[in-house]
């Protein structure tokens, strides 16, 4: 029997496999996401968790790689909706990079702030496209929405923003 | 990646170039981040909890049939009878 088949049947085995082969994969895609290793680890184990129970319900000869994909796209946008990303934590990837002048330390926080403001299902998609270059189609895949879906919602996501940097001062 | 999808990046590259490059000054690219550790002992561990886990109908099967026998100490004898 096949490695999905088995999984699909319930095998521990098997799951296990699978895990081992896609947890980098699914932590990558996650990080790209929440911008937060340790919830993106937590995220990751919680995307497979969502996958073993829905082990039933996959077919065998399906997309394994889509399906998991989805998944944790899913799992990542309810993390986003259910907490936002505190200033601090965007603040440390950003001193990661170099030390600036103040203001612009205090541009830099308004656009953390004004961007952390967005609705999650904007913000995925502003941040997979715009900053991690993601192909609009596979953000389509990735959310299971049409490509037409994501062209709006990125259209909508940078025209808030916009608003909303201009309304701080800050013009993109 | 076909030619369609190439060409609405790259358009998407042009109209939004300012915004994403205002965006990238504070929130940097993340990549290709690499995982620090094996976490299938943690989804291990999760799947453990499901097996110990209790449904908490059981638990009200229990409380109900304890308060049973509390209540009506008569059934204990005919309880047993039946075991």
């Amino acid at each position: 029997m096949e490695l999905l088949e088995r999984f699909v049947a319930g095998e521990l085995d098997a799951f296990e496999a699978l895990f081992r082969q896609h947890q980098c994969e699914v932590y990558r895609w996650i990080v790209r996401i929440v911008r937060d290793p340790a919830a993106a680890e937590d995220l990751t184990v919680e995307t497979f968790w969502r996958v073993h129970r829905a082990h039933a319900r996959f077919r065998a000869d399906g997309n394994f790689g889509v399906w998991l994909r989805r998944i944790a796209t899913n799992v990542a946008l309810d993390h986003l909706r259910r907490a936002r990303p505190t200033l601090e934590l965007l603040e440390d990837v950003a001193a990661e990079e170099k030390p600036d002048a103040v203001v612009q330390q205090e541009v830099r926080k308004k656009i953390l702030r004004v961007f952390a403001e967005l609705p999650a299902r904007l913000r995925i998609v502003v941040q997979l496209a715009l900053i991690e270059d993601e192909p609009y189609q596979e953000i389509a895949d990735s959310l299971g929405i049409s490509l037409a879906a994501v062209k709006l919602r990125m259209f909508r996501g940078t025209r808030l923003l916009r608003k909303k940097l201009e309304k701080q001062g800050v013009r993109p | 990646m076909n030619r369609d999808e190439l060409r609405t990046n790259e358009a998407g590259k042009e109209e939004f170039g300012e915004l994403r490059e205002t965006l990238r000054a504070p929130m940097p690219a993340i990549g290709q981040a690499d995982l620090r550790r094996d976490l299938w002992p943690d989804m291990l561990q999760r799947l453990e909890r499901l097996q110990v886990r209790v449904p908490w109908f059981d638990w009200a099967l229990l409380a109900f049939a304890g308060a049973s026998l509390i209540l009506f100490p008569a059934l204990i004898p005919a309880l047993l009878y039946q075991l």
